[in-house]
């Protein structure tokens, strides 16, 4: 067998370049700005996400605001604010991108570099983030020209930004996981069957107090329901400490579930069985 | 830089009852372009992705550029490229965005990623096109930008898994081209693999035949020819080859005889010199020959003894990527 070859026989001497680990953090950015340039070059997923919470702001408030508000001291347009910013951000995610990749091989070229393994899945849940603040103002402004008023103020609405995003990141562990389970687009896309009963088997009419049957005892098992009490009452009642720890503990609820799964997805499809 | 690139032993890995790579031992020297030759599902590919730790052996040993790729896979993947099957990149980028993810993915500097992609558009010819995403370029564009891709980092060791299947000839031709230059001038270990008999000859040093995850045969493609013989004789014939085969193989000074469906090749030493005595003897079995060639071996022949089957998909490839 011949020996090690003078590498220096042609023409152009070999780089000094000489590639190390990135670092976790840098990797995120990395990836977390790949992840955010492709949303503007793929805005049929975004244009639903932005029409969809404005369409049910303005026909939950003009069909039931006359209704709704017989019941005192309900002003209607901020019960229904959180509502719309459910719909906003929840489930709105990278996770057809991921899949994507994992289809046309892009994710192995990743996985080829020494990239830190989380860092592929936390990249697009920081676009994800960005994105669901971004799409979240417009609905805020909305509110906001239309009369809601928070009494928390300019701190409150940030906080309810923040919770929001972080609602939406608990939430979207979920199609994530079946994005890096199966390497579908045809699962991750049925994974918005989900959404379904997360967001109408709660308050999203009508207050719990109005409920009745079935679904007075329904809401109260769904996450969701404190989620919106919490950014509620951000909205229309100031800090309730109460009510805020509920909407965090609705959202670890679920972050419980979808977090784990969506890391042993991860680790099932980065650790080369 | 260590003196042999890639060294397995017994490599082996299995999905469920299926056995996609059976046990191979490899000794690649650092700086040679070595051809891994086999038809679609010999284990090519499956061997390609534990050599780049995208997957991991069932059993056996693998050490890439120095390092075990079970062990140590971080500092493998720091030492390699890859390019596999089908240019796998992200068509919403452009080419400049994914070659500086590339970059940065591999730690350097944003100087650094600027130097290394003047010096590889220089290489790769990608033009302006650089500028544009990536869902817009033709498929031998991209075949070029993940060659890029995979030496972003300046590695020591690429790994092409079939880098011009899908391609028409004259984009074959350009990435032949750039993977000789990459191992010319860059000094780059170039793995290949290919089930174009062609592309091995052409491009590889030194070949291993895999067929059902098994190393069949390895040499220089003139050594391997040279085992065969300095001719060959092929007769096709109408019926059967097998009947061919036991009427040419008393003749005097014949070494082998392989039969496939409707040919026989026959090694001789001194091809001119006994084309006659063959198609005597095919005439006195009564066996009608269509036609009756003398050539000197090609790695066809080659696969065709080791294997005891054709590796002729290069026609009906072409003919595939023109559509």
């Amino acid at each position: 067998m011949r020996a090690a070859r003078d590498t220096a026989q042609g023409t152009q001497p070999r780089s000094a370049v000489k590639a190390r680990r990135a670092g976790f953090i840098r990797d995120v950015i990395s990836l977390g700005g790949r992840a955010l340039r492709s949303i503007p070059r793929d805005p049929e997923s975004i244009i639903p996400a932005l029409v969809v919470p404005m369409f049910f702001f303005a026909v939950n408030v003009g069909a039931l605001q006359d209704v709704a508000e017989r019941m005192p001291g309900l002003d209607y347009k901020a019960f229904q604010l959180p509502v719309a910013i459910l719909f906003a951000v929840t489930g709105v995610t990278r996770a057809n991108v991921l899949v994507l990749d994992i289809q046309g091989g892009y994710f192995d070229r990743l996985a080829l570099t020494p990239v830190n393994r989380y860092a592929m899945l936390l990249g697009f849940m920081v676009a994800d983030l960005v994105l669901v603040m971004a799409l979240s103002i417009p609905v805020i402004a909305l509110g906001l020209i239309v009369g809601v008023r928070f009494e928390t103020g300019l701190l409150g609405i940030i906080a309810f930004l923040g919770i929001a995003g972080i609602w939406a990141l608990a939430y979207n562990g979920l199609p994530y996981a079946v994005a890096l389970k199966t390497g579908n687009p045809a699962a991750v896309n049925s994974s918005f069957l989900l959404f379904l009963p997360v967001t109408f088997l709660t308050t999203v009419f009508v207050p719990e107090e109005a409920l009745t049957g079935w679904m007075s005892q329904v809401v109260k098992f769904n996450p969701v329901t404190y989620l919106l009490q919490g950014m509620r009452s951000l909205v229309s009642e100031g800090w309730v400490v109460e009510d805020l720890l509920a909407a965090f503990a609705g959202i670890g609820s679920v972050a419980l579930l979808s977090v784990p799964l969506a890391m042993w997805s991860l680790l099932g499809r980065v650790r080369r069985r | 830089m260590p003196e042999y690139a890639v060294v397995t032993e017994k490599l082996r890995r299995s999905f469920g009852d299926v056995v996609a790579v059976d046990g191979i031992d490899l000794l690649v020297d650092a700086g040679e372009i070595y051809g891994f030759l086999g038809p679609n599902g010999a284990g090519k590919s499956t061997a390609v992705r534990m050599l780049t730790t995208l997957l991991m052996p069932t059993s056996g040993t693998a050490f890439v550029a120095g390092h075990d790729v079970v062990r140590e896979p971080v500092e493998v993947r720091l030492r390699i490229g890859a390019a596999l099957q089908d240019a796998a990149l992200d068509p919403k980028q452009t080419g400049l965005e994914l070659l500086r993810l590339q970059g940065r993915l591999y730690g350097l500097s944003g100087r650094d990623t600027a130097m290394r992609i003047g010096e590889l558009e220089s290489l790769i010819e990608i033009g302006d096109a650089i500028k544009r995403q990536v869902g817009t370029y033709s498929g031998g564009m991209k075949r070029r930008l993940d060659l890029a891709a995979s030496l972003m980092h300046n590695p020591e060791v690429l790994f092409l898994d079939e880098p011009t299947t899908g391609l028409d000839p004259i984009s074959r031709s350009r990435v032949w081209d750039e993977v000789r230059r990459i191992n010319r001038e860059l000094g780059v270990t170039i793995f290949l693999t290919t089930q174009y008999l062609e592309e091995a000859d052409a491009l590889a040093e030194r070949i291993g035949i895999i067929t059902h995850g098994k190393l069949a045969a390895e040499g220089t493609p003139a050594a391997l020819k040279r085992q065969l013989g300095s001719d060959v004789i092929v007769a096709r014939v109408d019926g059967d080859a097998q009947q061919a085969k036991r009427a040419v193989e008393n003749i005097e000074a014949v070494e082998a005889v392989d039969a496939y469906e409707e040919e026989v090749s026959i090694r001789v030493a001194n091809g001119a010199g006994y084309i006659s005595a063959v198609a005597l003897a095919l005439n006195e079995a009564s066996i009608r020959v269509r036609d009756l060639t003398l050539r000197t071996p090609t790695l066809d022949d080659v696969f065709l003894h080791v294997t005891g089957g054709r590796l002729q998909q290069d026609e009906a490839v072409d003919e595939e990527a023109e559509r």
